[in-house]
């Protein structure tokens, strides 16, 4: 097994050498000299900010020496410093991570745990009420532009109903609520960015449960559990669900990537004071350093996702060998 | 099973009805149009008009009429809709047929190169380059073109690497057949099937990009009307102004709707290998 994590481990090594090669090209895709770029229109990005750039990324030498700089940046996340207010960029990044963890994570989960028995449901009776509707809805969450939902979701429950907040997470007056007051607080900031952001996963996911099960219960061996004479309960819960969601902790990896992005125009739209949210507002004020820097986490977060459920993978299925 | 055929059939059929209404409002915008979507009315009581017969779907906080934008829009939303995916469609098939056909180090080289795009996620890699190449709508297309030909190349590498083994490419290479005539006039036109239903579901993936792009401010810019910019005003006048939310977003939904419906339908068709699910 650790075998199995450390050649894991070393295949991020060239998938890490081609992503920095690739958010390199993107910064050097910019019409003309990269220093130069629009800098008339945006007065925060003075000379000074110009002459940082080029010191930043080594742009005045070859690209092979800039390339190796870059690299080492990467691996050492020290990405420079922020043109908006000259703090490291890592430490701004490092203080929006709690958040956006906090919401990814709990998204994850709340997908996982509607999409499995709505997914294993649907396959189970097929073709039935359930399995129609469950169908329909999936082809409308697949459509819904989701910051539409997410403003619908607004609207609805914070204008008219009043139930949950606008937007943020820890309002200022947090600091005189007492812990259990402040975590329930923060909770309830989560729930409407919470939904919109597993709405995003939820219907590739139930989609992927039922087909996964739908492949199981036609296996021979579900055909020779019912021969035998088994429970149907115990044919569903026992033989064919565990090898029906085998195939999904894969998923696991394909989901990230999804809901990282998702996270840029949700924590927007909500305030979420996480790093999508950090990562737009760098984009929007010619914030390169950040910009690159809140790129490269969120590939890492990405790749992470992936090792942990390739590792979770074999460790759950005793077909994968290690070598 | 037939039944449940037909049934799929008919929610295609509406699909394409819609895809169809789309591209005719989109085609003729200008005679469907009833004022000019970018003039701006600001006399008094012009502002956010609710929709009335004069206004039918209500007017902005610059007193520009929603319909008219919203028709103009169309043009818009599908421009980029097809512009990305041709582009999609040029780079994945040419990278998977070569990936496929050739393999080797080529083949390796080229899926490396699609991993490593994969692991980015697609939204932050579009904002990103949008970041440093500036939002217009060319760019705008092209962004979204160039990142979403993996799941293609995938696809068409999977099928050139089982077509490339059969009997007759090996009659056409012992016949003389070149390695071009082989891909382009052989392999590929068996292998397109899931083409056909990428290019249309990519469609509506790239509409929806569009929108959410144009409605962060950094895809379509505004006096353009796009659905995605009208959401952006939608979205400050979220307590009062009820139609600049609601229309763009059930365009937009309506839309990529019908052409994931007209997709789905198009690979229960082509793939033989899923249309037994429906059989049991």
């Amino acid at each position: 097994m650790i075998k199995y994590i450390a050649k894991r481990l070393l295949l991020m090594v060239p998938m890490l050498l081609g992503i920095s090669l690739l958010t390199l090209l993107i910064m050097h895709l910019s019409p003309g000299d990269p220093t130069s770029l629009r800098y008339g229109l945006n007065p925060e990005v003075s000379g000074s900010a110009r002459a940082q750039l080029k010191e930043l990324y080594n742009l005045d030498k070859p690209f092979v020496v800039q390339y190796g700089c870059w690299l080492k940046r990467v691996v050492t996340l020290d990405f420079g410093r922020s043109f908006v207010d000259n703090r490291p960029v890592i430490d701004k990044i490092k203080e929006r991570l709690p958040a956006t963890l906090l919401l990814q994570i709990s998204a994850l989960l709340l997908i996982f745990s509607i999409a499995i028995p709505v997914g294993v449901l649907s396959a189970v009776k097929q073709n039935s009420f359930f399995d129609k509707v469950t169908t329909f809805l999936v082809f409308i969450g697949f459509a819904t532009p989701t910051f539409w939902l997410a403003l619908m979701l607004m609207r609805l429950f914070s204008f008219e109903l009043e139930w949950f907040p606008v937007s943020g997470m820890s309002p200022w007056y947090a600091q005189y609520m007492s812990l259990p007051q402040r975590i329930g607080d923060i909770l309830w900031h989560l729930v409407l960015p919470l939904v919109t952001l597993a709405f995003t996963g939820l219907a590739s996911l139930s989609r992927y449960v039922r087909y996964s099960m739908l492949e199981v219960i036609r296996q021979d061996y579900i055909r020779t559990a019912r021969a035998k004479g088994l429970a149907e309960n115990r044919i569903i819960f026992k033989h064919a669900l565990k090898n029906a969601l085998l195939p999904v902790v894969t998923i696991l990896g394909m989901t990230l990537p999804a809901l990282i992005g998702g996270s840029f125009i949700f924590e927007t739209i909500f305030a979420w004071p996480g790093m999508g949210r950090l990562g737009y507002m760098s984009i929007m004020q010619y914030d390169y350093p950040t910009v690159m820097g809140v790129g490269i986490i969120s590939v890492f977060l990405t790749l992470l996702g992936i090792l942990i459920s390739d590792i979770l993978y074999a460790a759950i299925d005793p077909r994968i060998r290690y070598e | 099973m037939s039944k449940k055929k037909d049934f799929r059939k008919k929610y295609a059929a509406v699909g394409l009805a819609v895809i169809l209404v789309m591209f005719l409002i989109a085609v003729f915008a200008n005679f469907i149009a009833p004022y000019d979507p970018e003039e701006i009315n600001l006399a008094p009581g012009a502002r956010l008009q609710a929709p009335s017969l004069k206004h039918l779907l209500g007017t902005d906080d610059l007193g520009r009429d929603v319909f008219s934008r919203m028709v103009y829009g169309a043009r818009i939303s599908l421009s980029v809709g097809f512009v990305a995916v041709g582009l999609s469609l040029i780079i994945g098939v040419t990278v998977g047929a070569i990936a496929g056909y050739f393999g080797g180090w080529v083949d390796i080289l080229l899926m490396r190169i699609v991993e490593i795009i994969m692991c980015f996620p697609r939204i932050f890699l579009i904002l990103m380059l949008i970041a440093f190449l500036g939002p217009n709508i060319l760019i705008v297309m092209a962004v979204i073109g160039l990142t979403g030909w993996t799941g293609l190349a995938r696809l068409v590498r999977a099928e050139f690497l089982s077509l490339k083994e059969r009997d007759y490419v090996h009659a056409a290479r012992a016949l003389g057949a070149g390695d071009r005539r082989i891909i382009f006039r052989h392999i590929l036109p068996n292998a397109l099937s899931p083409v056909y239903v990428s290019a249309v579901l990519g469609v509506g993936g790239a509409i929806l990009i569009e929108s959410s792009l144009s409605f962060l401010g950094l895809g379509v810019q505004i006096p353009t009307p796009s659905w995605g910019n009208i959401l952006t005003t939608g979205m400050h006048y979220i307590e009062s102004a009820w139609w600049l939310m609601l229309f763009p977003g059930l365009a937009i939904l309506i839309t990529v709707l019908s052409y994931n419906l007209v997709g789905e339908t198009l690979r229960d068709v082509l793939d033989p290998r899923l249309k037994g699910f429906n059989q049991k």
